[in-house]
């Protein structure tokens, strides 16, 4: 073999393996060439923890695996990666090698090299079904499987992936996959961020003649598309045989995969129930080029086969000790048989008066009637149903029948734009997804897996839909029976995709105990209950409605925006319903400030009634809150501060923030005076965003001088660190994001939120900006909020970005601003980004000077890049990224 | 302007100075000695019975032939350190430039790295880098040299840089160069010349080594220039050029000038086009922990006062 990038030529190796296997004569004794880090760790003298075997797929070969084998030398596992027959620098046999053959060929090939244990078989694409069949038939020494985009089922009844019907087509499969080098450029070709060209050419370097490549040719050949198929029986053999595997497993995917897309992952979690999957989102089927999936592979190792005295952290978390909850439909049952059963449970405005509402009997009857109807339709407990359905009855309706026959409800925004969306709904693979008519044209546009039901009208038609059942169907058709058994409180009921403001939507999964929880706490912090009254505009809150036991109202408002909520509409809900409570986005309270003047007298006096205000989302400007207080005079205004995976982590009102902001402003002050009594060390740089909600525990993990949060978990006051909350309510766990989940949750038993802030000497918690935005400078770390907030102070800035460039430990800090429109000038807009004027570069970097930080460059910007669904989290990677470029000079490479 | 505030800094510490230079300094506390790089007999009476020697003579120009750069900057160079060597002279810091191992590509927070004449751009870079390489190389424990690298130094009565802006800005000949926005590091003359000191009292950390010196403070370049122009009383630039095409132009210029045979500095050259539209600044955290040094002077208050002096 030449040398080749990434691979030492010292694990090149070749050995003549007698064959077993009926597709060569007997005495043939076949040679296999492949890559092998063994002499290298006893050379060594690295004492071995065990054996990867690895088996690439169509039409790659060993080299795929060359990151595992070099991060095994130093993680001290031996990795040995085959060229199968046919493929590779290994033997061309002349021969058609069907799956079982090549089972039996990787069988051989162990027994040559008298592999013993433990074992864990690593296998990509066919090569995943090589490596599962051998693992399927030698469980002596079989530590562990891992797994990545790969497929071990095909459903009869649907059809196979288009590309590989392509290169099956008779007049394309020889000429595609032999004759000329399509089948390996198309593969080639599906990796994100392209191959390097020196890459590219080590995967072509076996393939390179006619001959060469036969053995792609016959591995697509080979593919069991139909029960027909001659490999059609041993697939099965193998796919139903692991479903008996009792070893750890691992699913490492590349969704982005015309091929092995997620129903074959899915179909793969469901054999291997216990496995540990790990989706790259924006990697694809050459996922091994696209992501870090040998850093994936070793941590997970070290997890699962630990060391000396550390013990392997069991599958599952111990189940709590704790009680079983009052589930989330307690209060409804008990209200629907109750003296209160005939008054309004929930609600929806039209115009200006309630368009539909139930009273509490009816939403409990219509919850058991959609239920059984859900049953009947199929779905159980542990179904996914996908709820692409607005706020409103019929979304309360759905959720509350879902959790009750122990469904998983999946929860995503329409905030995360379409794409976003779609790549969050087939990433949690759906058995059904219910959704109104918009949902289900994107379901059908874009290839959304789960049957289909329908809520509303359709005017394009079912059939055209692919949809299965409607809602009123559901729930018109006689009940059946529902169990009255209760579901798992351990059990899965939510998946919620966050905001995706910071990289892809992660799916992040809620037990029913924690759905309780969210329950008690945003009852017992805000004092809301039985007999409350509610108006929901804001949808993370309004699911929440009964499960407190009060009437809830959903605003007439569009509901993808919020910024749509106007006054007029949220004093028609709250007249409506006598309302005591209103949830709504900082959007929200924007636009019900500037749309004040459309109240009417009596409008007014109901706002005037409401004494509860929650506004959760982003940071609610102090202003803006007064501004609102003026329209609801005797209302407490708060502020929760949270993120989908705790909702909520602490709050502050009102006059909390006013407080805090006079202490910052103290602060500032006693500093350059030195002490002053009274001042309260630690207010200020940063969102002051209150105290622990009732149930949650805060602390922070102080950052090293590179920025990386290492501290053990402290509230001692003016510590910056990553945040970290221990609540009931905290998530499950991240949806098939195994490494994500395990780096949030390494300090157990606090969830790491990823956000970075402090505490003040009053206990109160400030909030710095995201981990990943920190700058760290030479001898110090930087967080971006502090910053900001004082250049947004100067009145030519509208909105300001504070970022880091150049390498960790000693990047310039710069600031990026998005000025207020000059008045009266009629300045030209341009898209480009400039250097700040003079006079606003040097107000910018006094501003900063007072925060403790020298301003390297000032750029100024027509927009910052801001998330959908706050319009207001700025994107600062984004915004460094592009800064650093823009501050490098144009390119210097001269032709 | 640099050997002055160093000479100066020197005497107020109450070494006695000795300057070799070709004009009197005109400074009251040094005494003087005429000469060149290039007369190894002044060079031997100038270093007889010192203790120390900082090397700050070169050539410094954007043009010219390579024999004169080589001439005045490699072998003068050798001349001076083999005359300091044999008249006893214990320790040595050299006087070089970061453009020694500057190649052309955006220096973005890179820390010192070794010189490369055959990458070095332009014949004042390399040969530079070749005096550096050599005057590291002559370092034992017996006679320690060290290389000092300030970039781009400025302040009042500088004549390589700030007079040149100005002069140009008020001629209206002064380009922003690719928008401004390539952050640079600079020195001021007084940090520059503490920093010189400061290698010369640490020699024993930084023996054999270089350390590029800067005020640890990245600016965009546009920024700088205007500051310098204001400073200086004249109107900052306006008119934009594209990076591409100052450097195109720099070129065309550079070579019609030297085939020109012109005495005088050409309006642009690649060299000063690539300095003026690309990224060039630098890790300061090993510099500082080695020297122990820490510069004085903001480049805010290096332009308060460098607007003084033009007051005046």
């Amino acid at each position: 073999m030449v040398a080749l990038p990434g691979v030492d030529p010292a694990w090149s190796s070749y050995v003549d393996v007698p064959s077993a296997s009926a597709a060569d004569n007997p005495g043939t004794v076949n040679s296999w060439h492949y890559l092998d880090n063994g002499p290298q760790l006893s050379a060594a003298g690295t004492a071995v923890r065990g054996t990867l075997l690895c088996v690439h797929g169509n039409p790659t070969w060993s080299y795929l695996w060359r990151t595992l084998l070099a991060q095994g030398v130093l993680e001290g596992w031996r990795v040995i990666a085959v060229d199968q027959l046919d493929m590779g620098f290994s033997r061309r046999t002349r021969t058609f090698r069907r799956l079982a053959d090549r089972v039996t060929d990787l069988e051989d090939f162990a027994a040559a090299l008298h592999l013993d244990g433990p074992l864990v078989t690593v296998g990509h694409d066919w090569g995943g079904v090589v490596s599962l069949g051998y693992a399927h038939r030698n469980r002596a020494n079989l530590a562990g499987v891992i797994l990545t985009n790969t497929a071990i089922h095909q459903e009869p009844t649907k059809p196979i992936p288009s590309l590989l019907r392509l290169a099956l087509l008779p007049g394309v499969h020889r000429i595609g996959t032999q004759t000329t080098s399509a089948f390996l450029d198309v593969t080639h070709a599906l990796a994100r961020p392209k191959l390097r060209s020196e890459v590219r050419a080590a995967f072509r370097a076996p393939y390179r003649t006619r001959a060469d490549r036969a053995g792609i040719a016959n591995f697509v050949s080979d593919i069991p598309a139909t029960p027909s198929h001659p490999s059609y029986a041993a697939l099965t053999d193998i796919a139903e045989g692991i479903r008996t595997l009792d070893v750890p497993s691992l699913m490492v995917w590349g969704p982005r995969d015309p091929i092995f897309t997620d129903t074959y992952l899915e179909d793969l979690t469901r054999r291997l129930p216990s496995a540990d999957v790990h989706r790259f989102e924006d990697a694809g089927h050459l996922l091994q080029e696209d992501a870090d999936v040998a850093g994936t592979i070793f941590r997970w190792l070290g997890e699962r086969f630990p060391t000396g005295s550390r013990k392997a952290s069991t599958a599952a978390s111990a189940p709590p000790a704790a009680p079983p909850p009052t589930f989330l439909w307690h209060q409804l049952r008990e209200r629907s048989a109750g003296p209160e059963q005939d008054s309004l449970a929930v609600a929806e405005m039209g115009r200006d008066s309630i368009r539909r509402s139930m009273s509490w009997r009816e939403l409990a009857d219509d919850v058991d009637a959609v239920a059984a109807g859900l049953t009947r339709f199929g779905v159980g407990s542990g179904s996914r149903v996908s709820l692409m359905v607005p706020p409103g009855v019929d979304l309360t309706v759905l959720i509350y029948a879902c959790l009750r026959i122990g469904a998983v409800i999946v929860v995503a925004d329409a905030g995360l734009g379409t794409k976003g969306l779609s790549r969050a709904v087939k990433g949690s693979v759906p058995d059904v997804v219910v959704g109104i008519e918009r949902a289900l044209l994107a379901a059908r546009l874009f290839g959304w897996p789960g049957r289909r039901i329908s809520v509303g009208t359709l005017s394009a038609g079912k059939r055209a839909l692919h949809v299965e059942s409607s809602l009123e169907t559901l729930r018109t058709t006689p009940p059946g029976p529902v169990g009255d058994q209760n579901p798992d409180p351990d059990a899965d009921a939510a998946i919620l995709f966050t905001s995706g403001s910071t990289g892809p939507a992660k799916g992040v999964v809620y037990t029913h105990r924690q759905l309780s929880g969210m329950r008690d706490t945003v009852g017992g912090t805000f004092g809301l209950g039985p007999g409350g009254a509610l108006v929901a505009g804001f949808a993370p809150f309004a699911l929440l409605g009964p499960a407190l036991g009060a009437a809830s109202v959903t605003p007439d408002m569009e509901v993808t925006a919020s910024k749509t909520l106007t006054a007029r509409a949220l004093a028609d809900a709250a007249e409506a319903i006598d309302a005591t409570a209103v949830f709504a986005a900082p959007a929200a309270l924007r636009n019900i400030v500037a749309t004040r003047d459309g109240l009417t007298a009596s409008g007014k006096l109901a706002l005037g009634r409401v004494t509860t205000v929650l506004s959760a989302g982003a940071p609610v400007p102090a202003l803006l809150l007064q501004q609102v207080q003026e329209l609801l005079p005797v209302a407490s205004l708060s502020t929760p501060y949270g993120m989908t995976e705790a909702l909520p982590v602490s709050t502050i009102d009102l006059e909390g923030i006013l407080a805090a902001e006079a202490d910052a402003e103290a602060e500032a002050t006693a500093d350059a005076a030195g002490a002053t009594p009274g001042v309260v060390r630690g207010a200020g740089n940063g969102v002051c965003v209150g105290r622990a909600v009732q149930g949650a525990r805060l602390a922070v993990s102080a950052l090293s001088d590179d920025g990386v949060p290492h501290g053990t978990p402290t509230t001692e006051p003016g510590i910056t660190g990553e945040i970290l909350v221990d609540a009931p309510h905290v998530k499950s766990r991240y949806h098939r994001l195994w490494r994500t989940e395990e780096m949030s949750s390494r300090t157990a038993p606090w969830h790491r939120t990823g956000d970075v802030g402090h505490f003040d000497e009053a206990g109160r918690l400030w909030v710095e900006g995201r981990l990943g935005h920190i700058i760290t400078t030479p001898g110090a770390v930087r967080t971006p909020v502090g910053i900001e907030q004082a250049l947004e102070k100067l009145d030519a800035v509208r909105l300001a970005a504070v970022v880091g460039v150049g390498p960790a430990g000693t990047q310039a800090v710069v600031a990026v601003v998005e000025p207020l429109p000059a008045p009266g000038r009629n300045r030209r807009r341009t898209r480009k980004p400039v250097l700040a004027d003079a006079g606003l570069a040097e107000r910018a970097r006094s501003a900063a000077r007072m925060a403790g930080v020298d301003l390297a460059a000032i750029l100024t910007v027509p927009a910052l890049p801001v998330d959908i669904r706050h319009n207001a989290k700025i994107d600062r990677a984004e915004v460094a990224k592009w800064a650093g470029g823009v501050l490098a000079g144009g390119s210097s490479r001269t032709p | 302007m640099l050997g002055r505030a160093v000479a100066t800094l020197l005497a107020a510490a109450g070494d006695s100075v000795r300057t070799l230079q070709r004009r009197p300094t005109g400074l009251s506390s040094v005494t003087d000695h005429a000469g060149s790089l290039t007369d190894r007999a002044a060079l031997a009476r100038a270093v007889d019975g010192v203790d120390a020697v900082i090397h700050l003579a070169a050539k410094v120009s954007f043009m010219g032939p390579r024999s004169d750069f080589e001439a005045v900057n490699v072998e003068g160079t050798r001349n001076l350190l083999e005359e300091a060597r044999r008249a006893g002279v214990r320790d040595v810091v050299y006087v070089s430039s970061p453009s020694v191992a500057h190649a052309g590509q955006p220096i973005v927070g890179l820390g010192t790295t070794t010189a490369e004449p055959a990458r070095a751009r332009g014949e004042y870079a390399r040969s530079k880098a070749l005096a550096e390489l050599l005057a590291l190389e002559m370092s034992t424990p017996d006679f320690r040299v060290a290389a000092v690298r300030p970039h781009i130094v400025w302040g009042p009565g500088d004549t390589q840089l700030v007079e040149r802006v100005i002069a140009r800005a008020r001629a209206g000949r002064l380009p922003v160069i690719a928008g401004g926005t390539a952050l640079i590091d600079t020195t001021y003359v007084d940090n520059a010349a503490s920093a010189i000191v400061a290698c010369l009292r640490r020699i024993d950390f930084v023996q054999g080594r270089a350390v590029v010196v800067t005020n640890g403070e990245p600016r965009p370049v546009g920024e700088l220039i205007s500051g310098i122009c204001r400073a200086g009383g004249a109107e900052p630039p306006r008119w934009n050029v594209p990076g591409a095409l100052a450097r195109t132009a720099g070129s065309l210029v550079e070579r019609v000038w030297t085939v020109a045979g012109a005495a005088d500095e050409p309006p642009m050259t690649r060299f000063l086009a690539e300095q003026l539209s690309t990224a060039h600044w630098f890790d300061q955290r090993q510099t500082r922990a080695l020297l122990d040094w820490e510069p004085a002077v903001s480049i805010e208050q290096g332009l308060q006062k460098l607007a003084d002096h033009y007051r005046r």
